[in-house]
């Protein structure tokens, strides 16, 4: 187990350069970041020169990127445009991500799997058919709709909560949008769950448990669940990720100031230090959970075992 | 309908009935499965007693309606589309088919409890096996965990599984195929149950581990004086564990007997044919025996006599007529106790 952590923690290294390269080179080379920090003003050539000069503008691509990487090391992300440094940037928005991404995770857990398994369990009946009816609803409509839309009808109809979450971002403001965030993924751990339920409730196993003489309710948390729960974790963890990155919607919709708002104006204002910044640490968090999973298969499955 | 009644010549069971009452007792069960192909009629009339430690083997080919018998009477039957529309299953003099879901529940595990084919689907494959036998202990019982996990190892040492206090939280998969059916045996044995029923426990099984499997259950089984319900289509296993024998054909019992009785003369077509076709070392480098034809579409059952279209004896009236189930008796009219046949053509076939 603990070589398999430590190759796997080698086989990120490769992954993390790859990546942090391209986005470094998408950034950098899709736009001037000297002309971009100037805004709509045309820059002074000799002051532009030395601007370059500075930052490190002049030299060829892949030795801005080294320097980039040795300063990284170092735990220094460089400085946004307006003078704050990346780091404080990463400091405040990075737990805001979070509290918002447990929010969603958790409703996501706790409804999509309540959902799948009782769907799972009636398949082809009334209780079924409409589950399996509302989460394509679901699904079809993008977050931007679903998340003005309840916006609107808590936030400003019904004045049940604040439309927009303040800076502080506490877990009471961030109910609503962590149900928007959430919607999509529901539906779809609702449909994993609902499936692998309704194919292992035949298994053999389930009619040993029940010729055991066990209550309903223990084969279906014990011996049912353990073993239908293991594609639906794969699919949180890599959600995971998707849902720190992918807030960006959600987070411009109701003000927070989490990683998707940071990147969003980053891209913007064409601000490459903190997009990088963002990105790279992001990859990071996606590296990390999926490593997480592959470790939660074994805990789940026995028969997995790592070496 | 005949019931099968204690052999004569045997041992007397070891206790016998409980003032007359049979420990099981299945009366003109019939089951059926509703498709989209039609109503399959799986089971249709069987009767069966079982007394305590006594061994009943059911045997018949795929789909004869041994295992869905069994399913009936432990109450787990996939229903729907699977539906009992008559009969009834006497546990101790009980209908356990009218007891409310809650009470079968209590019986299954504690009092009838069932040997699976094939151990390694039929055990939890994420639990350990100290966790799924510990486990009956738990909900029956109500043991602390770390007392059924005690009880656990003291259940795989009965089944003599080598090194069980370090195997005990070993999962499934972790266990040759003869450790794993085992530790199916001592979940059925957990709590000294009255009856086990065994659907085809050694099938799944090599030969050696096979003998092996068949002795530690017989020997259980004397020694905890259980009812036994042998489900097979292997008449070889039979032969030495069996008290008597019920065959089905097409969900029904064709013949009854006393387990030598059966061997030395057959009173049915089908068991005859059975019979000629296990290879035998005398008859060496001649073709083997098979029973012509495949058993019948259960959704289009033949009228008559089921086996009339493979039976090398049918006359018109097999076509016609459903046999019942004829009390078997020697050729001077002396009845033979336990025999029953459902052939027109019984004493031809038993004494011609």
């Amino acid at each position: 187990m603990g070589r398999y952590v430590i190759r796997r923690l080698l086989q990120m290294i490769p992954v993390f350069i790859g990546s942090t390269f391209l986005i470094f080179v998408m950034v950098y080379a899709l736009g001037d970041p000297v002309a971009a920090l100037f805004g709509d003003k045309a820059p002074d050539p000799a002051t532009a020169a030395r601007i370059r000069h500075e930052l490190y503008l002049d030299q060829p691509l892949w030795k801005q990127y080294l320097h980039y990487m040795g300063q990284i090391f170092r735990g220094d992300f460089g400085t946004a445009f307006n003078g704050q440094k990346v780091t404080e940037l990463l400091a405040g928005a990075y737990p805001v991500t979070l509290r918002l991404t447990l929010v969603a995770v958790v409703i996501e857990l706790l409804v999509g799997i309540t959902l799948g398994v009782v769907s799972g369990l009636r398949r082809g009946r009334s209780v079924d058919t409409s589950v399996l009816v509302l989460t394509l609803i679901v699904i079809s409509v993008p977050t931007f709709v679903s998340g003005y839309v309840l916006q609107f009808l808590f936030g400003v109809k019904w004045d049940l909560i604040r439309p927009t979450v303040s800076p502080d971002a506490p877990f009471s403001e961030l109910i609503l949008p962590g149900v928007v965030l959430a919607l999509v993924s529901l539906a779809y751990v609702t449909r994993l769950t609902r499936t692998s339920i309704a194919e292992n409730v035949r298994a053999d196993y389930v009619r040993t448990a029940v010729a055991k003489g066990l209550p309903r309710r223990r084969i279906i948390t014990r011996h049912l669940l353990r073993n239908s729960l293991i594609p639906v974790v794969t699919f949180i963890g890599t959600d995971i990720g998707a849902l720190m990155g992918g807030a960006i919607v959600t987070e411009k919709i109701f003000n927070i100031h989490g990683v998707g708002y940071q990147i969003y104006q980053g891209i913007l204002r064409n601000n490459a230090p903190t997009v990088v910044g963002f990105v790279t640490i992001l990859v990071i968090v996606f590296l990390l959970a999926n490593l997480l999973v592959d470790l939660l298969y074994a805990v789940l499955d026995p028969r997995i075992r790592y070496a | 309908m005949t019931t099968i009644d204690k052999t004569a010549g045997l041992p007397e069971p070891r206790s016998g009935r409980d003032g007359g009452t049979p420990l099981l007792e299945v009366r003109d069960l019939h089951v059926e499965f509703h498709t989209r192909d039609g109503v399959a009629k799986a089971v249709n009339g069987v009767n069966y007693t079982v007394d305590a430690g006594e061994t009943l083997a059911v045997l018949g080919e795929s789909g004869s309606g041994k295992s869905v018998t069994a399913q009936a009477i432990m109450g787990i039957l996939d229903m729907p589309p699977g539906k009992i529309p008559q009969g009834e299953i006497l546990f101790r003099g009980e209908d356990m088919l009218a007891m409310s879901n809650e009470e079968r529940r209590k019986i299954r595990g504690q009092k009838i409890a069932m040997i699976f084919q094939d151990a390694l689907s039929a055990l939890n494959p994420v639990l350990s096996v100290g966790y799924q036998l510990g486990e009956m202990f738990r909900v029956h019982q109500g043991l602390s965990k770390k007392q059924a996990k005690a009880k656990a190892v003291e259940l795989m040492e009965r089944v003599r599984i080598p090194a069980a206090k370090e195997r005990v939280n070993d999962y499934p998969h972790q266990f040759s195929g003869g450790m794993r059916q085992r530790i199916m045996i001592a979940m059925a044995l957990a709590l000294d149950p009255d009856l086990i029923i065994a659907d085809e426990p050694t099938t799944a099984l090599d030969v050696t581990v096979q003998a092996q499997v068949m002795d530690l259950l017989a020997e259980l089984q004397q020694e905890f004086n259980m009812g036994l319900i042998l489900i097979t289509h292997d008449l070889g296993v039979v032969a030495d564990v069996a008290d008597k024998i019920a065959v089905m054909y097409a969900g029904r019992i064709v013949e009854t007997a006393p387990v030598h009785e059966l061997y030395k003369r057959p009173a049915h077509p089908y068991t005859r044919g059975l019979l000629d076709s296990i290879p035998r070392l005398d008859q060496k480098g001649q073709e083997l025996y098979a029973i012509k034809g495949l058993p019948p579409n259960l959704t289009r059952i033949p009228t008559g006599c089921a086996f009339n279209p493979r039976c090398p004896k049918a006359e018109d009236i097999c076509r016609t007529e459903t046999p019942v189930l004829h009390q078997v008796t020697e050729q001077g009219g002396g009845e033979i106790a336990g025999r029953g046949s459902a052939c027109h053509f019984w004493k031809e076939t038993i004494h011609g």
